[in-house]
């Protein structure tokens, strides 16, 4: 092909002239040397330039270079001066480092070609190897193990050399043995050394390279095969684990909208059908919090939630009081005709936040505190699930402390036991009743807070959970908080480990029709209570 | 069917009943189709449609009545059948489309065209034929019925535990229907549809002759319903309702008497739905939404439960409402509306409008009439407050 040929030549020229600018020597020193070349308004000298730059170890380089690649630096033909263009329209002259007020008028930008941009990019990758900050030096080290160039192996060397932080150092001895794989001449023993290395590594990434390799002796492409079936297996488990979480996630999720659901109908045996609405105005009170310290206290916002977690059990369980005062006391023991009137009261505060809010979804923020992610081995942790799943695993343990040493938790295990006998023993049931309903209420609330963070807050954020909710209380049964919390974290790991096989909305179908025939077999759900109140 | 039958079930609001669908039945279609377009007697075409829509849905909150008003169950389910029923329907006449289609395929409806099937699906076949679709429209909500109805009663799923599972029950159908490889045409539904036994479904007299069908459907239910509730099963019915476990004791089989009447339910329901397809034009997904059903009940509730009058009267006072507040300015206040009707009627109507008239009715007709007929006893107008 005349036209590869065309570009090999090329390439010599370049190497010819780049072994020429290093050799030749220089008055004021290699660095300003170099930099004065850039000024020359040739692509093959500011290509040799570039390449002293790189390797000269001068730390006024890289902002030279990024200065080139972004086209803010000037050069002056005329004085062979060079200078950086700064954000503010300040000027710097690169040799020096010296602020200049204004660039001469003759100076142009240095000009680039493609060919030019990508060994200006190349000598920003070696250079941010040997960046003073780690976190740019992995980036550099993760770049490198994609890009894999061989001619950036020295640098790399010589960056691992130097390094101490062992995070780095393991991603550069990754990304140096990325590149040898690729090296042609490289010794089989080196390979065979890289294979090892990056079976250490054991991720995704590593796998596709190892799999993607081709023209190995048969020694390493041997130890490159077991290598890839160790990884193989290895992220299978890891996957395994990725669903667990992804179940655990899930389900706290589910147990956080379903538990307030499990108190009202285990103490007075009606479904709310509101209860996702709760929810949802938990959800808008957060927006509101937040809107509020947008506009007047934006240095508050980290702490948004912890503001919006007691105002939106306050507001949602002041709602729920009020349902339960105007409406469901006088539907008493009929649990179907209570279950259409709060069906009726879902459609009235949905269309109400609709009214207020708008029907669009509004925006909620995370606090820096719960973006972002970490990394366990292979799994991928974001901060925001996992404080969800320490807030329910708080709210559940809270709950359960409440229901067990509190006189209210006292009278409500009475009436879920026997109502009747409950008040005939003194209890004021109708008092008791008020309160569950506005507890199950308010956490609720406390539920939409965290919500907010992971879903859309929109006025049908509470019928996306609703059938969920009663699916995780109908299955976990009546009267028991563990029976809801077992029965949130198996529909939760059921559902994430079905959703790779089946597909998410056919996993969700069999979850439904699992729970239905379920039912069959246990009709109150997994742990029901025993006894007379059964029947009633 | 014996003069006996006919006598016991049909007492007075029974007859005024299939009086009114009667004379509406066939007054309606006719002064469309006699009187010219701006007389005052025509009935424009767009509005025996929007009756029709109406009349289906008397039949599928009759069918609800018969179950929650007579038996106790409260099924959040009931628009699956209808749906089901529907999609049978509508399956029939996607095929009858033929090459007419966009994409003028002889064997494959369009959305299959467009999805690139290869083949017609199996559950499609036989539904060129206006008989199999029918027996579909029967079968397949009556089926699931049996099938969902035999576990649930038999294992003693009672009360809100049912209520959730019908309700899971219609959401899986939902998601299912949803899915473009599902086969039924994916959240677009099955519409386009041309001809049913060979008129064209947009023509006026189809129209009509769907109407008067859509009413003599209705009056057959509403009779069977009635049969149904006043022979001796009926009160079996009732004493299930009003206590279950007591008439389990007193030795009848309750999951048998339970089978038995939701399994008829749903195949109402089931007609309602095939003969809702043609006359709206079009059948998807969203009908399976739980929304829906429960909607559904409420009408029971606004009509009275257990009166079978109320439930088709309920059905034709709420969605006319619906039709009248969606179009108009009020339409942002639908919502509020229709959730203050779920609470209002729970609250202060438990009995719905005809039971409330009824019991009104009751002491002025028992004066009047000093000896009650035996036999004649409305069982509705003194029906003893449900417990569950």
């Amino acid at each position: 092909m005349p036209i590869s040929l065309f570009d090999y030549l090329r390439a010599a020229l370049l190497a010819i002239f780049m072994t020429v600018g290093v050799a030749m020597p220089s008055m004021a020193g290699p660095f300003e040397d170099a930099v004065s070349q850039l000024a020359n308004d040739s692509f093959s000298d500011t290509e040799a330039a570039v390449g002293l730059l790189a390797g000269g170890g001068n730390a006024q380089a890289l902002p030279i270079i990024s200065a080139l690649q972004e086209g803010r630096l000037l050069a002056d033909p005329a004085t062979k001066s060079v200078f950086i263009k700064q954000g503010d329209g300040k000027f710097l002259n690169a040799a020096t480092g010296a602020a200049v007020a204004t660039a001469p008028a003759s100076a142009a930008p240095v000009r680039l070609n493609n060919r030019l941009r990508r060994t200006v990019e190349a000598a920003l990758g070696t250079l941010t190897l040997l960046s003073p900050d780690p976190a740019k030096r992995i980036l550099a080290a993760q770049s490198a193990f994609k890009t894999r160039d061989a001619a950036a192996l020295p640098a790399i060397d010589d960056a691992l050399k130097k390094e101490t932080v062992p995070a780095v150092k393991r991603a550069f001895a990754e990304a140096r043995a990325a590149t040898i794989l690729f090296k042609a001449d490289a010794s089989d023993v080196d390979k065979i050394e890289a294979v090892g290395t990056l079976r250490a590594k054991g991720d995704q990434d590593a796998l596709a390279l190892l799999s993607g390799l081709s023209g190995l002796s048969q020694d390493v492409a041997g130890v490159a095969t077991s290598a890839v079936n160790s990884i193989q297996s290895n992220l299978a488990l890891w996957s395994i684990g990725q669903n667990a979480w992804y179940g655990l996630s899930l389900g706290s999720v589910l147990l956080l909208a379903a538990i307030g659901l499990a108190i009202t109908f285990g103490v007075m045996g009606v479904i709310n059908m509101a209860h996702g609405e709760m929810v949802m105005i938990g959800a808008y009170v957060t927006f509101v919090v937040q809107e509020t310290i947008r506009t007047r206290y934006p240095g508050l916002f980290d702490y948004s939630l912890l503001i919006a977690v007691p105002l939106a059990f306050l507001v949602a369980g002041l709602i729920g009081v009020l349902i339960e005062r105007c409406v469901i006391k006088f539907l008493y023991g009929r649990a179907l005709e209570t279950l259409l009137a709060t069906w009726g009261i879902s459609l009235i505060l949905q269309q109400a936040v609709r009214t207020m809010f708008g029907p669009n979804n509004r925006e909620v923020g995370n606090p820096s505190w719960m973006s972002g992610a970490f990394d366990i081995g292979q799994l991928s942790i974001t901060y925001n699930r996992l404080w969800i799943f320490c807030f329910t695993l708080a709210v559940f343990a809270i709950l359960l402390a409440m229901l067990r040493y509190t006189s209210l938790g006292l009278e409500m295990r009475a009436v879920t036991q026997n109502r009747r006998m409950a008040a005939s023993m003194g209890i004021p049931t109708a008092r008791v009743d008020a309160l569950t309903f506005g507890l199950g209420s308010g956490i609720a609330g406390i539920a939409g807070v965290a919500l907010s963070q992971i879903d859309n807050v929109s006025p049908n954020l509470g019928q996306t959970y609703i059938i969920d909710s009663f699916m995780v209380v109908v299955f976990g049964g009546v009267g028991n908080l563990w029976g809801t919390l077992v029965g949130a974290f198996t529909l939760g790991i059921a559902n994430k480990f079905l959703e790779p096989v089946a597909g998410a909305v056919l996993g969700k179908i069999a979850i439904l029709v699992l729970i239905i025939l379920f039912i069959q077999k246990r009709p109150r759900g997994m742990f029901a209570l025993k006894g007379r109140s059964v029947e009633a | 069917m014996t003069p006996h039958f006919l006598t016991r079930s049909l007492d007075r609001s029974a007859t005024i009943f299939l009086m009114v669908v009667a004379a509406v039945g066939v007054l309606l279609p006719l002064s469309n189709l006699l009187f010219p377009a701006g007389s005052v007697l025509h009935v424009p075409t767009y509005l025996i449609a929007l009756f029709g829509k109406y009349v289906c849905y008397a039949l599928l909150a009759l069918s609800i009545d018969l179950i929650w008003g007579y038996c106790g169950i409260l099924s959040l389910g009931h628009g699956a059948f209808f749906a089901l029923g529907g999609y049978a329907m509508g399956m029939y006449l996607m095929r009858q489309i033929g090459s007419r289609g966009v994409y003028g395929n002889p064997i494959l409806p369009d959305f299959m065209v467009f999805l690139n099937y290869k083949a017609l699906p199996w559950y499609w076949h036989g539904f060129d034929h206006f008989w199999f679709a029918a027996l579909m429209v029967l079968l397949v909500p009556g089926l699931l019925a049996f099938a969902f109805g035999w576990l649930a009663f038999r294992s003693r799923v009672t009360g809100v535990y049912l209520s959730i599972i019908t309700q899971a029950m219609t959401y899986a159908l939902l998601l299912a229907f949803f899915r473009n490889d599902f086969g039924f045409g994916g959240n677009n539904g099955l519409t386009d549809f041309k001809d049913i036994l060979g008129f064209n479904v947009q023509a006026q007299g189809t129209r009509a002759v769907l109407f008067m069908l859509s009413c003599l459907a209705l009056a057959v239910g509403f009779l069977i319903c009635r049969a149904i509730v006043t022979s001796k099963l009926g009160k079996v019915l009732i004493a299930v309702r009003d206590a279950e476990s007591r008439t389990r004791f007193l030795g009848y089989r309750v999951e048998s008497y339970k089978l038995f009447v939701f399994t008829v339910s749903a195949c109402m329901a089931g007609v309602a739905g095939a003969l809702y397809v043609p006359q709206v034009g079009i059948i998807n997904p969203g009908e399976f939404a739980p929304g829906n059903s429960i909607e559904a009940v409420i009408w029971v509730a606004v009509g009275g439960r257990g009166t079978l009058v109320g439930a088709a009267l309920g059905a034709v006072v709420v969605n006319y409402a619906k039709t009248v507040f969606t179009s108009g300015p009020l339409a942002p206040y639908w919502l509020f509306m229709l959730g203050a009707l779920f609470v209002l009627v729970t609250l202060l109507l438990p009995k719905g409008i005809v039971g409330t008239f009824q019991a009104w009715w009751a002491p002025w007709r028992a004066q009047r009439m000093a000896v009650p007929v035996p036999g004649d006893k409305d069982v509705s107008a003194v029906k003893p407050h449900m417990a569950e």
